[in-house]
């Protein structure tokens, strides 16, 4: 009986022992280190992304597609191509200021307070989860938790908590490919820990030696039966000169 | 006297034509007195539910404060000012902390207003003791029928409510409603969820704090508490003023239409008695009666169907204005979907000054348009009037 017992042991062992070593010579990124390494996929001095959002309504999806030039986390413009009813609404984002032009009121308004609360196009996302452009490192304190399969691919997990008040959620998980470097799925929570949305990249795609989410998925999962918000990237380009103009006011009638 | 008592003669003499106008009269009289009792029931009613349910003595507004603005809502919050405070300590006043949020009733998401108040206050009419008896571990809720009906909401059905705190974080959470009130006042009903004020000082994070302050009934408004706005009733009441005179403004063209029509037909009979009973005026003038008192002869006749007018409708319209007044008609639909307060029975209120002053009115239009045609007989000539030609 103690023969069998201790052969089992030896047969364990020697299946985890190797296992435990390549987990021993995995070394497990800090925070600061996967915020950086997807910054560097994700941001870029300047880009110009021509994409479509399909929202999934209970009776009819719609799709919007729309230009945008984007320069740091601070500027970015777009303009909306289709469906004819949105053509040619134009919005401006300057830091925390957000502007929305409508061409058939002909009228520039500034989309402030409880506005920003409500969605964009009727989409799951709301405006101010487009306004988001402070650094996660500056205001999150994160934790690498360790890794996860997700959908089959080796991901790290990583949680991020308010460090400081007046952020629109207090905690955040998201799975990084550690092969791509791109946040796969994100979760964002109430301060009640009740989970209010989630995102996740259903498409990967290589951009310019860079890893990039080609369909990226938003889900208000307070909306029960909701089909989420697809946002399609056709086109992408990075680092072209963008004109100031085009981060002007001005830019919104043209 | 006796050019009453001709002219009463003669009216009556006329038989179908006089009552003809006579009944439209009537009706014409009857309607608007009918339609102006129901804008004076309408406005007494919304004032006596907005006084009862939300206004009661007045009201403290925060500064920033401003009801039309939901832009104001984020910032209008702070502890009410000290002599505010001590009316609040004595129970003469009550806070009420206003937020935005948003339901997901089976998943749907819908805007709210999240109000909180004292559960235990009687300063308003609002059975808002249910909140503070609830024992469950969600967030206890309470809301109006119309609200319930809008969000399709039961008494014990549990949803998520989302807000966001005091520094702009989102949170959420679980909440039950606890009873579903009927109240005749949108203002305090639709898309809104009554919490208990504690309960929502914790969830935004703003201890102490309201948005505005109800004074009790009978309190003592105070003028002199700094930044923050008294407001009294007469302030809140003028919404309902600005209404009623705008419907009344409206009811006036249907008024001025009613009255055409009888002035019309009384106008029409005037000039065609006048044609038909010539020889009558050459006689009365022959016989030495001036020319004014036969104009006053046929003026009175005319003016006379208001009073006959006035009597056929006290004697239909009565009964009826009366019914109206003491039980109403029921509306056949909900009035709270309106989004105005409205009984759910209309009720007439008439006043005796209202009354006067539309039977005056009738009779001055209806004398006018009877003396206009009678003044072709200043300018008959009593030989042309008694061989039956005029000029």
């Amino acid at each position: 009986m103690n023969l069998l017992r201790r052969s089992v042991i030896i047969l364990m062992l020697s299946l985890i022992w190797p296992l435990a070593l390549s987990a021993q010579s995995e070394k497990v990124p800090t925070a600061s280190e996967l915020i950086a390494a997807m910054d560097a996929n994700l941001t870029a001095k300047t880009s110009i992304v021509t994409s479509r959002m399909v929202v999934h309504g209970r009776r009819a999806s719609r799709t919007i597609t729309s230009k945008s030039w984007v320069e740091g986390a601070e500027k970015a413009f777009t303009e909306y191509l289709a469906p004819p009813r949105e053509a040619g609404t134009k919005m401006l984002k300057l830091e925390d200021q957000l502007w929305t032009y409508s061409p058939q009121t002909d009228r520039i308004i500034q989309i402030s307070g409880h506005m920003l609360r409500q969605s964009l196009m009727g989409s799951d996302l709301s405006y101010q989860d487009m306004m988001e452009d402070q650094s996660l490192e500056d205001v999150y304190d994160g934790v690498v938790e360790g890794s996860e399969l997700l959908n089959g691919r080796d991901s790290w997990v990583m949680t991020l908590t308010a460090k400081k008040e007046g952020l629109a959620y207090h905690r955040r998980k998201a799975w990084i490919d550690k092969e791509w470097l791109l946040p796969m799925r994100e979760e964002l929570f109430a301060k009640s820990g009740k989970l209010l949305k989630s995102s996740y990249a259903e498409e990967v795609m290589q951009v310019e030696g860079r890893w990039y989410p080609k369909v990226w998925v938003f889900k208000d999962e307070l909306k029960r039966n909701s089909k989420g918000t697809e946002w399609i990237i056709d086109e992408i380009a990075f680092n072209q000169p963008i004109p100031e103009a085009q981060f002007a006011k001005a830019a919104l009638r043209k | 006297m006796l050019l009453l008592k001709l002219a009463l003669k003669n009216l009556l003499g006329a038989g179908t034509r006089t009552w003809l106008n006579v009944a439209v009269t009537s009706f014409s009289f009857v309607l608007i007195v009918f339609m102006s009792g129901f804008y004076q029931g309408f406005l007494e009613y919304a004032q006596q539910v907005t006084l009862e349910t939300e206004v009661a003595g007045g009201a403290y507004w925060h500064p920033a404060y401003d009801p039309d603005d939901p832009f104001t809502l984020d910032d209008a919050h702070g502890i009410p000012p000290g002599p505010v405070s001590e009316q609040l300590a004595a129970g003469k006043a009550m806070p009420i902390l206003l937020t935005q949020g948003s339901i997901y009733p089976e998943g749907r998401m819908m805007p709210v207003m999240v109000k909180g108040i004292p559960p235990n206050q009687n300063i308003v009419t609002l059975p808002t003791e249910v909140l503070g008896e609830y024992t469950g571990s969600a967030i206890p809720v309470l809301i109006g029928a119309g609200m319930a009906h809008s969000a399709q909401l039961e008494e014990g059905d549990v949803f998520t409510v989302r807000w966001r705190d005091a520094h702009g974080t989102y949170d959420a959470n679980e909440a039950e409603i606890v009873s579903i009130m009927r109240v005749e006042n949108p203002g305090v009903d639709m898309g809104q969820l009554w919490l208990p004020l504690g309960k929502l000082q914790d969830m935004l994070e703003m201890p102490g704090e309201a948005t505005y302050v109800v004074a009790a009934s009978g309190a003592e408004l105070l003028a002199d508490i700094g930044e923050w706005q008294p407001k009294p009733v007469m302030f809140f009441m003028q919404e309902y003023l600005d209404v009623i005179e705008m419907k009344s403004s409206n009811a006036k063209i249907l008024y001025a239409v009613l009255l055409a029509m009888a002035a019309m037909g009384i106008f029409n009979s005037q000039v065609l008695s006048i044609f038909r009973r010539r020889k009558e005026i050459g006689t009365l003038m022959a016989l030495g009666m001036i020319r004014s008192r036969v104009v006053a002869l046929f003026t009175a006749e005319g003016g006379m169907h208001s009073i006959l007018a006035f009597i056929l409708g006290a004697i239909w319209g009565g009964p009826l204005l009366f019914f109206v007044a003491t039980k109403g008609i029921p509306l056949p639909y909900d009035p709270t979907e309106f989004g105005v307060i409205m009984a759910p029975r209309l009720i007439g209120v008439y006043g005796i000054g209202m009354i006067l002053g539309t039977t005056l009115l009738v009779a001055v239009i209806v004398t006018v348009v009877s003396y206009i045609p009678a003044r072709k007989i200043a300018k008959l000539k009593p030989t042309e009037a008694l061989t039956g030609r005029s000029n």
